[in-house]
Order: C-alpha cells, then sequence, then structure tokens
C-alpha cells in the first residue's frame, strides 16, 4: 500500500550534474530500546540494563558515536566492554563512504547480536530528518543530524516507563560539535574522557587512538619537518609536471633511505631516489606520495651502509648518520633524488611488533618497534609498560605531526609472548595480510542449518550418481576433500572418466556474508601445523568435504574417453555422489601395485592410472614443462606440537594421475565457460617470461658445457630433460629447481580484459581453476560460471561484469601471492624451531647462486636455502674478486661456481629475539680464514644448550 | 567505495521506501479540454502527460483500416527537458519507437476496440520529466486519458517496474534503482482479472527468481490500480457536481468507462 508522506526534495550538486532524489520520511522508524512501549518494535536491541561502570554515568546510559569517532576509535568501539551503542544512518553511511574496511567492520559489530548495537534510520525519521541550511557544509549538518537525532532519543525515552534514570550519551571529540550539543542540553563526552572513566576497565585506555588535539600537548614546539603541501597544490604540481606521484617504499637496510616508485605511460616507470630524514618528510611504506626532484647536482646514489634505527638519541648523531650516506661515487651511480613534499594518500595498517621500553620508570610513553624493518618506530602511551615487555603486540598509527621525531600511534592488542609458536604464527598472518580472524555472526548465520540431509527437492535438480564407484586421493590427514574420480568401462568398449568437485557454490550463494568473507579471504591458507580457512569447517570439513561413505552434492564433469586417452565427449552436471573410498597417495599406489586386489576401487584406479600415464606423455610431448621446486614437509609432534623432522616431499605415481585429471577437468571447463561468456570468463594464464630471465640459467648451464634452448616452452623442456651431467645425478633437479625461479606468476584474470589466455607452463592455449572450490574463490565463480552455461543455477549482474570481474582477480592474485609468502614465512619459522632443538648440524650442499659477497647454499636434504656471507663486521674479511660473466666468486684463492658441492654448518642465530634466523657456516672446501671447523653434531650441540 | 547501498540492513531503501512500498501518486483528469482526453500523472519524479483523440475516422492511408475493430495509435515522446541532462531528442529514435509500440500492445489489449469497427483512436504520451519507471508511467496516464475520453476497457491498464536486489524485490524502481545494475522488469496488468497486458525486461534474470519479482509488480500494481480507482471517482464526483449545477445530469457507469459529461465543453 502506498504511504503517503511529507516528502521533501533533496537537491544534490556533484559535478555538473543536478541529481534529484526523493526523500520519504516516516513515521514508522522504532527506537529500539527495551524500556519503549510507543514503538511497535518485535525484538529490540538496546538492553535496559546497559550500564557500563563510569565515573561519569553511574547509571544506565546509551552512547551515540559521531563518525570520526568510528573512523578513528574503531578499536574501542570493537572491545566486548562497549555494548549498547546507537549508530545513526547518518554516521553509517558516512562511514561507508570514507573507508570501506571500516564499514565492514562496524557491520561485523552490528551483527553481533551480544554487542547490542542499534543502527537508526535517522535520516528518513519525521522526526529526525533535518535539510542542509543556507551557508552549512555537509559536515556542520551530519554533525547537526547527529545531534538532533540524540535530542530525540533523550525526549522519546524520557515518556518510558521506568527511564528516568536512563541517559543517553553523545560522544565525538570535535570541539565545536560538543560545544553545540552542551548549548542544547544534550549529554556529550570526549571519547577520552568517557572511556578514562570507565574506572573498571583500565586497560582501555591504551587503545584510544590519539587525537589532534593531544598532539599539540605532547610534543616540544620544535618543528621536525617540513609542512606537508595541502591536496589541492598537489594536484595542480602533478598536472603541470613539477610533481610526481608514487608509492613509496622505505629500505629494509637503511633507515633513512628509501625510493619511490613512480608509474610512467606504459612502461615508463621511474624510481626516485630519496635520502636523509628532511627529505623523506614522515612518509611511511606504501603511503602514495607526491615528490619533487631536486636539481641534478645534488643527486646521489643509492648508499651501499646498514643503518639501523636504534631509538631516541641527539640530534647531532643523527646529522652524523646523515653524513655516513654521503660518500664519493661515480657519476653514473647518481639516480634522479627528490623529496617528499606531501602525502596522497596513507596506507597505514596497525603493525605488529614489541615495545621498546622508555628508559624512565614511570613514562607512561614508548617507542615501538615494528616487525617489518621498513616501517619507522611508533610512540604509543601505554601504562602496561611493564606487561607488555617481550610480548608481541599490534599497535596502530594515529598521525605524525611535524614536531615529531616518530609518529604516534596507539596500543590495539597483545598477541602473546615472542618466540611462542602461536604468537608468532598470528604475527606472521597479520604481517602478510592474511584475514584469518574467527568467521563473524552474519557469516555464520547463511550457514545451512544442522541437521542437514539431502531432501527430495535436491534430488529433482541433480543426477543420481551415488551408484558409481567413486574415491578420493588425497595427501595424509587432508579433511577438505574437494576433488574425487571415477572410472568405469563402458558397453560399447570405451571408458566413462569423471571427476567429481565439491558443489560449494550451492552453499554459498552470491552476495551474502558468507559469500563476500569467502572472496575477501580468497584462498585458504596452509600453514605448516595450522589451517586457516577460506570458508567455515562446517563447510570446509563436513557439507562439502566429499568424503566416503556419506551423500555429497557435487559438480561433476564426466568423459567418454577410448583407450587412447582421446576425449570423445564432455559433459558437465549438478550430482549427488557417495564416495566409496578416501585414500592417500600411498594407500591408492598400493591397491595398484598389489596384484592381488580386484575390488571396483582398485580397478577405477587402474584405469586412471594407465589413462594418466598416457595424457601426461602427450602433454609433455606438447611443450609442457615438469618443474621442480623442493617442497619440505615436517613431522610435527603430536604432543607439543613442535617439528620433529624434516623431509622433502615425496612424489608418488598416484600424485600425478590426480594431477592429470585435474588438469584434464579444468581445461574442458576453461574451454566451455570462454565458450559461453567470451566477456566474463575467469581464466587463469602463465605468461611466457621475457628471455632476458633466463640468463642465470644458461650461465649455469654453460659452466657444465650444455646447452638450454629457451624459445620456446617445448624447446626448454626437452633440453632440461637431455641435460644430464654423469656423476652428478642432483644435476638435472638443481637446473629444474633454477628454470623454475626463472618463471613468471601465472596469475587470474578475466576474458574481456586481456588478449593473451596462453598458460605457458601448461602448454595450455586456456586453463582455469575448477577443481578446488573449498579453498580457492576462484573455483567458486568458475562453478558458478558453468552451472549458469548449463543452465543449473542462476545468474547475477556481478558475474556477467567483466570489470567487477577483474577487481575480484586483482584482490584474488594479492591474496594468493601473499598466501604463499606466509607459506614460506611459516616454513621459515619451523625450520628455526628445528634447529633450535637439533643445535648444529653440518650438511652437503649445492651452491644454487653466486652474489657480490656471498653464496646462496641449497641443501637437498631438507629442501633449505641459505646464504653464506664471506663479509662481517669483527673479522678482517677476505680478498673477493665476483666475475660477473661466470658468475664465479673468488675467496682467497678457491673460486666458486654455481652449481658446486660444498659442506656446510647450519644453525640458529637468535641473537635478535625480533629476528630469528638460520646462519650458516662454509666448512668444506678448507679456505684458511674463511671456513670454520666443523663443530660435532648432536651431543655437543645439546651440551652447549645446557651450558647456556 | 562507490555506488549507493540500494537496500540497507534495515531493510529501507535510498529514498526510505521499504522494499514493497510504491512512490507517491498524484494524478489528475481532463487537464486539456480540446482533447477528447487527458490525464496528468506523477509518480515520485516521473511527470507523465497523456492525451488522447477518438475515436474517429483513420486517417491517412486508408489500408490501415481494420474491418472489426479500430485502430491503436500511440506516440510516446520525453521532453528535452526531462533528465537532468538536457539532450535533443529527435522523434522516433529507436527507443521511442519502441517505447510507442509497447503502449500499442498494451492498450490492444485492454481497450475494447471491437466496439469501434474501422476507427482510429490516438494517444499521445509525454514524460515531462523522468525519474525511473517512464513506462509504467505513460501506461498509468494513458489509462486516465481513455477514461476520461470515455472509451470503454475492460480493465484500467496499471503498470508497475520491479527489479530484484540481493534477493529482495523492489517494487516500482526509481532511477537510481534502475541504473545501479540488476534486472529490472516493467508489467502492465489488468488487476481485476489479473491478465498480464505486457511484461517486459531487458536484462538477464535466472527463472527462478522470475516468479518472485513478478509476484512483486503484480501486487504493485494492484496497488496503483486502487489509487487510479480513487482518482477516477474523485474526478468524477467534481464532475457530477458540475454538471448538477448546470441541471444535466448523467448516470456514471458503474464500470469505468466514464462518458464525458458534455457540461465540460461549456466550460
Ligand atoms: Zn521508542
Amino acid at each position: 500500500m502506498l504511504k503517503s508522506k511529507t516528502f521533501v526534495k533533496k537537491t544534490r550538486s556533484g559535478g555538473v550534474m543536478k541529481i534529484v532524489r526523493e526523500h520519504y520520511l516516516r513515521d514508522d522508524i522504532w527506537c529500539g530500546s527495551e524500556f519503549c512501549v510507543e514503538c511497535k518494535q518485535e525484538s529490540p536491541v538496546l538492553q535496559k540494563d546497559a550500564c557500563i561502570e563510569s565515573n561519569l554515568c553511574s547509571s544506565t546510559h546509551y552512547l551515540i558515536p559521531d563518525t570520526n569517532l568510528v573512523l578513528h576509535q574503531l578499536d574501542i568501539l570493537e572491545d566486548p566492554l562497549i555494548r549498547n551503542v546507537i549508530i545513526l544512518q547518518t554516521v553509517l553511511q558516512e562511514v561507508r563512504h570514507r573507508s570501506a574496511p571500516v564499514y565492514k567492520r562496524m557491520k561485523d559489530i552490528i551483527h553481533d547480536a551480544e554487542k547490542h548495537f542499534y543502527v537508526f534510520t535517522n535520516e528518513h525519521h519525521r522526526e529526525t530528518f533535518i535539510e542542509r541550511e543556507q551557508a552549512e557544509s555537509a559536515n556542520d549538518r551530519n554533525d547537526r543530524a547527529i545531534r538532533v537525532a540524540a535530542k530525540w532519543y533523550s525526549e522519546h525515552l524520557k515518556r518510558a516507563p521506568q527511564a528516568e534514570e536512563l541517559q543517553i550519551v553523545l560522544l565525538t571529540n570535535d570541539r565545536g560539535n560538543k560545544e553545540k550539543a552542551d548549548e542544547s542540553g544534550l549529554v556529550v563526552y570526549k571519547c577520552e574522557e568517557y572511556i578514562k572513566s570507565l574506572t573498571a576497565n583500565p586497560e582501555l585506555v591504551d587503545r584510544l587512538a590519539l587525537t589532534s588535539d593531544d598532539q599539540n600537548e605532547i610534543t616540544s614546539s620544535k618543528i621536525l619537518f617540513p609542512e606537508h603541501l595541502p591536496l589541492s597544490r598537489i594536484q595542480a604540481g602533478i598536472k603541470s609536471s613539477t610533481l610526481l606521484q608514487g608509492i613509496f617504499r622505505a629500505s629494509r637496510d637503511n633507515y633513512l633511505e628509501a625510493t619511490v616508485f613512480v608509474h610512467g605511460e606504459g612502461d615508463e616507470s621511474t624510481e626516485v631516489l630519496i635520502q636523509g630524514l628532511q627529505n623523506l618528510n614522515r612518509a611511511v611504506y606504501q603511503d602514495v606520495v607526491a615528490v619533487e626532484l631536486l636539481p641534478r647536482n645534488q643527486w646521489v646514489a643509492p648508499s651501499s651502509v646498514v643503518l639501523q634505527d636504534e631509538g631516541p638519541k641527539d640530534e647531532d648523531k643523527e646529522e652524523e648518520s646523515e653524513n655516513m650516506l654521503k660518500c664519493e661515487v661515480s657519476e653514473a651511480m647518481l639516480k634522479p633524488t627528490g623529496k617528499v613534499v606531501g602525502i596522497i594518500k596513507r596506507n597505514w595498517r596497525p603493525f605488529c611488533g614489541m615495545l621498546f621500553k622508555s628508559q624512565i620508570k614511570e613514562a607512561t610513553r614508548h617507542l615501538f618497534t615494528p616487525a617489518d624493518r621498513r616501517i619507522p618506530r611508533i610512540r604509543i602511551e601505554t601504562r602496561q609498560a611493564a606487561a607488555l615487555e617481550g610480548q608481541r603486540i599490534m599497535v596502530a598509527i594515529d598521525g605524525w605531526p611535524k614536531h615529531s621525531r616518530y609518529p604516534n600511534g596507539h596500543f590495539v592488542r597483545n598477541l602473546g609472548s615472542a618466540g611462542d609458536k602461536e604468537t608468532e604464527t598470528e604475527v606472521l598472518l597479520l604481517e602478510h595480510d592474511v584475514p584469518h580472524q574467527a568467521f563473524s555472526q552474519a557469516v555464520l548465520s547463511f550457514l545451512p542449518k544442522m541437521p542437514w540431509a539431502i531432501t527430495e527437492e535436491d534430488m529433482k535438480k541433480r543426477e543420481d550418481l551415488r551408484h558409481l564407484c567413486v574415491c578420493s586421493v588425497d595427501p595424509p590427514g587432508c579433511t577438505d576433500i574437494d576433488d574425487t574420480l571415477h572410472c568405469q568401462d563402458l558397453d560399447n568398449g570405451n571408458l566413462e572418466v569423471g571427476v567429481h568437485i565439491a558443489d560449494v557454490s550451492h552453499f554459498i550463494r552470491p552476495g551474502n556474508a558468507l559469500d563476500q568473507e569467502a572472496a575477501s579471504r580468497g584462498t585458504t591458507v596452509y600453514l605448516c601445523e595450522r589451517r586457516i580457512d577460506m570458508v567455515p569447517e562446517l563447510l570446509s570439513s563436513n557439507l562439502c568435504s566429499l568424503r566416503s561413505n556419506v551423500e555429497r552434492f557435487a559438480f561433476s564433469c564426466i568423459w567418454e574417453i577410448n583407450h587412447n586417452a582421446e576425449i570423445l565427449s564432455t559433459r558437465f552436471t549438478k550430482s549427488v555422489i557417495n564416495s566409496k573410498a578416501s585414500l592417500t597417495y600411498a594407500e591408492a599406489q598400493m591397491r595398484i601395485d598389489d596384484a592381488h586386489m580386484n575390488d571396483d576401487i582398485t580397478k577405477s584406479l587402474r584405469g586412471l592410472n594407465k589413462l594418466a600415464k598416457i595424457l601426461k606423455k602427450r602433454r609433455i610431448e606438447g611443450g609442457a614443462l615438469t618443474l621442480s621446486s623442493p617442497e619440505v614437509r615436517f613431522h610435527i609432534d603430536s604432543e607439543t606440537h613442535d617439528p620433529i623432522d624434516l623431509q622433502t616431499k615425496e612424489l608418488k605415481e598416484t600424485n600425478s594421475m590426480v594431477e592429470e585429471f585435474m588438469l584434464l577437468a579444468n581445461i574442458s571447463v576453461a574451454q566451455k565457460i570462454y565458450d559461453e561468456f567470451s566477456e566474463c570468463a575467469l581464466l587463469r594464464k602463465h605468461p611466457a617470461p621475457p628471455p632476458s630471465n633466463y640468463d642465470i640459467l644458461n650461465k649455469a648451464a654453460k659452466s657444465k658445457d650444455i646447452v638450454i634452448h629457451t624459445d620456446s616452452a617445448k624447446a626448454l623442456a626437452d633440453s632440461l630433460d637431455e641435460a644430464k651431467v654423469d656423476g652428478f645425478t642432483y644435476f638435472n633437479t638443481l637446473l629444474r629447481i633454477l628454470a623454475t625461479r626463472c618463471m613468471m606468476q601465472a596469475v587470474y584474470f578475466c576474458s574481456g580484459m586481456d588478449s593473451d589466455f596462453h598458460h605457458y607452463g601448461l602448454a595450455s592455449p586456456i586453463y582455469t581453476h575448477f577443481t578446488s572450490p573449498i579453498r580457492r574463490y576462484s573455483d567458486i565463480i568458475v562453478h558458478r560460471l558453468l552451472a549458469v552455461a548449463i543452465g543449473a543455477d542462476t545468474t547475477y549482474p556481478d558475474l556477467m561484469d567483466k570489470h567487477k570481474q577483474s577487481t575480484l582477480c586483482n584482490n584474488l592474485n594479492y591474496r594468493h601471492k601473499m598466501a604463499q609468502y606466509a607459506q614460506r614465512a611459516s616454513v621459515a619459522f619451523h625450520t628455526q624451531l628445528f634447529f633450535k632443538s637439533r643445535g648444529n648440524l653440518n650438511e652437503d650442499g649445492f651452491i644454487l647462486f653466486v652474489r657480490k659477497n656471498a653464496i646462496i647454499v641449497l641443501i637437498p636434504k631438507f629442501g633449505l636455502e641459505g646464504t653464506v656471507f664471506f663479509e662481517s663486521k669483527d673479522k678482517a674479511n677476505p680478498r673477493l674478486t665476483f666475475d660477473e660473466e661466470g658468475p664465479t666468486l673468488t675467496v682467497e684463492n678457491h673460486a666458486f661456481h654455481m652449481f658446486d658441492k660444498v659442506k656446510v654448518t647450519i644453525s640458529l642465530d637468535a641473537s635478535k629475539i625480533q629476528h630469528q634466523k638460520i646462519r650458516m657456516a662454509l666448512i668444506e672446501p678448507v679456505i684458511p680464514g674463511v671456513s670454520v671447523a666443523p663443530p660435532e653434531d648432536g651431543p655437543e650441540a645439546k651440551k652447549a644448550k645446557l651450558d647456556r | 567505495m562507490a555506488g549507493l547501498e540500494l537496500l540497507s540492513d534495515q531493510g529501507y531503501r535510498v529514498d526510505g521506501r521499504k522494499p514493497s512500498e510504491l512512490r507517491k501518486v498524484q494524478a489528475r483528469m481532463g487537464v486539456f479540454a480540446q482533447a477528447d482526453g487527458s490525464a496528468y500523472i506523477e509518480q515520485g519524479n516521473t511527470k507523465a502527460l497523456a492525451v488522447v483523440y477518438g475515436p474517429h475516422e483513420v486517417r491517412g492511408s486508408r489500408s490501415r483500416t481494420l474491418h472489426d475493430r479500430a485502430v491503436i495509435n500511440c506516440q510516446y515522446s520525453m521532453a528535452t527537458f526531462s533528465t537532468a541532462e538536457r539532450k535533443r531528442r529527435p522523434h522516433g529514435d529507436r527507443k521511442s519507437s519502441e517505447m510507442s509500440l509497447h503502449l500499442k500492445q498494451t492498450f490492444e489489449a485492454a481497450v475494447l476496440t471491437q466496439l469501434y469497427p474501422r476507427s482510429q483512436i490516438d494517444i499521445y504520451v509525454k514524460i515531462l520529466q523522468s525519474d525511473g519507471g517512464n513506462y509504467s508511467a505513460c501506461v498509468n496516464a494513458a489509462t486516465l486519458a481513455v477514461i476520461d475520453a470515455g472509451i470503454p476497457m475492460r480493465d484500467y491498464v496499471c503498470a508497475c517496474s520491479a527489479g530484484f536486489v540481493e534477493d529482495t524485490p523492489l517494487a516500482d524502481l526509481c532511477h537510481a534503482e534502475e541504473s545501479g545494475g540488476g534486472t529490472s522488469l516493467a508489467l502492465a496488468l489488468l488487476p481485476r482479472g489479473g491478465q498480464i497486458a505486457l511484461l517486459q525486461m531487458d536484462a538477464r534474470l535466472h527463472q527462478d527468481h522470475l516468479d518472485t519479482l513478478i509476484e512483486a509488480a503484480m501486487t504493485a500494481c494492484k496497488g496503483l490500480s486502487d489509487v487510479l480507482d480513487s482518482v477516477v471517482r474523485q474526478h468524477l464526483q467534481e464532475v457530477s457536481v458540475l454538471t448538477r449545477d448546470l441541471g444535466v445530469c448523467f448516470s456514471a457507469s458503474p464500470c469505468i468507462s466514464v462518458r464525458k459529461p458534455p457540461a465540460l465543453y461549456l466550460l
């Protein structure tokens, strides 16, 4: 029914367009309080006993934060203590507009029933809507709207029974807003005032972000940095090319040096060198900054000095270290040098690190040292410094005023003690931006209700494949089984082969919170002893996981194949399957090899294995590469969860059998979705590397008199196959490891945005990911596209929008990259743990790379790579000559070549708590003054540990 | 973050309506004296004018004459000032020809054309201001104008648009909602019998969603028909007061066809 309401026209002039929108005001928007009897609400959110112990307001009170408070003090609002908060629509909309991540976090809080956050749609309420007045800025209008809504609340709830004590508290840090609110008789506090009044919970104070008001009080008036230019002048400068815009990248080794990466037209990107504190001008790693080039006579060369900020010191010393940067260099070494004149966009995130306690005992201001060396130290205020010592903590930057040597920040949370396994894992997840918090209530609300069972309705829409002898083959301990296989003889003598993939897109519907969360996570991250799921466990390990002897939904790809492994027909269908066995690679291998076993599963496996061998042979003949990178696996103690053994992963025939059919399914699906949706198919490509990437491989091969052809993938594959050196069996593997390093990263892309689809490594003209929807979001999208293509599911606008798809691909590529880094970091950390428990080990290794002052050694036994340095601070350096052509490094009289065999001793260097690392030292060949005497294995190391 | 949030978590749309609520409708009949029938309608910010001539003899080529019923001729146009961007709109561009054709089909289904063989009815509609749902506003205005002209119809033809946002159907879309992505459909309904006179959709939508969307559009159409009905009755009352004053009596048919009172010409 039409409810005609007083309506007000809202005119927004943005740019040249005049937008006229209707704006309806309603009288059926309720207040959401349990006290109220006037409003006809069903389940009020705001509680009757909304009491937080506070000095300022002793009775029940509801909080109303303003926009800036939500944007800057979200850490406070997220605290479980803060409950019964009214979020105004004005605030929520402004937050949405200003910061997407804050908006998402805010929504998560609102969905959390425990928090009792109520969203009041004040902009459409008849009594709280206000119009912008003449000469009033949009911000002022919104502030007024917030005050009007707060006023309305206090008057509205005054009428409710038993609510005499109830107070509505407006929280704002804006002085003007506060004064006006005071005038109109509202209860209003500054955020800091209020939080400090919470006597029962003093720890909350630390989580306060410092506001600009406070900064004036803190620091001396001495101005250390030049003023930043306002945005308007920066824009004008960039337009007239007097300024350059780029991404600020601090140097890892030198805190006084950075480069700004300027994106030019096409491939023309330049790097501008920035040196010295004044020129760096408060820019932080990853910020988008504006730089001004210095005149040519002030250009400098990147210094090779390692400089670390050692904490607070005198000004003179600072100058001294700045002088150290300047040294005589040849003209050719000079780089374009500039200075930062303004910040276009800050890219601050919360940083992990450790507290650097102030020497003054009672001080509350301390310096925080981030784990990432590219981030400057941050000054924070905390009263729990003693408790935080030796702990890994998280700190957010609030601002960097021009008279402060360090940025100001606030404590966010404590992650645990340093060196602790859980803490370190948490740190590496945070530092690699891997979303790993528990799934929010909003996300969980979209899970199917348990107990879950397949209904008649479901069966009608799906093909019943429960009779097929389907089984899965996975690594041991796998609980998220997303692929199963079957193979059976057909009456016409051909074979029917099916790949059945978990039907995750059945459970994750487009656009809901569950889908958004999965899209944002992008991938499941596998660490050494932990898995960070992309979808909640109920789906990943139960409803979607194709476990044996339960009925599960699947998306099947079924081929008719003849005995020469030629595909005669392909079809796709949504199905219901019942897997007959969940096998490990080893179990499957055993069944195939055991001549006594002749059951259906084994026969099916043998058929698959036979076909896979033909498929693989054909693929390799077609030019697909088989590369190698040593993957390590830790044997983890079941009780202490410490790594007790380390070995490289072993590959069985069955690994490649499963892989072969997954590739086949992926290629078939890629073709199908591309045929159907040429503009918006999500595909995966692997670009051919530029020829220069192969330089190192060619040099390495030449040192052993072998020629590697790199003109095509096929040529490369062939020459890698032929590359063998007598008496050096590991040589081929080493070459393949090197070849892997020459490759480009494979990426997802949207078919409508690109013309080159080729997958270089697989030598396939088209490729996508279809077979692991439980752990990769790309596969979910591919499932949806395929489902639409065969008419099994519905489409939605974003799926068909190539720009949105492209944005999604960028996120997926980023998440995959970060997941890989996190995985590597996790392996590195566990390697450290392993060597910590082992003490020193002496191992054989091969030189993988030769550098100017070091060699990089690979230990095949552990798949471990380490660097042997020939320069050190406390010893006289040996004579080093580096020859770029070989490449060879001559130390004293011994020349090191690539692939030389060496013997090293491995130990853990724990001198720096925050950056522990594996250290390698040379044992053989013996070079006097360089190599070390081999320490005895095992027992002595243990003794050494005891002595310590 | 770009784009508008079309439906908030609290269930309000951009302009403050709930998903199934219509925009405010205001209408007047008999706005022009020279035409046989005319009407003006406002659906939110969308404003349309409809004028009806006829039934009269077929003009122009005789070949168009139908021996068993009347020919309906529709012409749709948009005023140059109807959108935020001033645009010259040449007559007979593809979009308006298509819209004219749709209107023709809609009214052929509703008007009792067999009562007027060998004659022609002209319906002219113009969008004065556009804010989404142009087709619906045109149909609704034309319905009122046809009634004003006293041409008998099977039933009111009511039209309304509906769209889909996150699994929730929205009725009567405004421009922001129409352009915010998502599929929308326009539906013209003869509400009493529940017959669909026209259904139009430009983008893809899965079959499963079609029913809910049509359902939403039909409910909206029925709501609109109540509004149109009250407009007609109101108009009738005003007119009959006038005619009574002039001493001319006529009986309003219980149906929806309203004979034009000759008295109006005198005023
Ligand atoms: Zn109330």
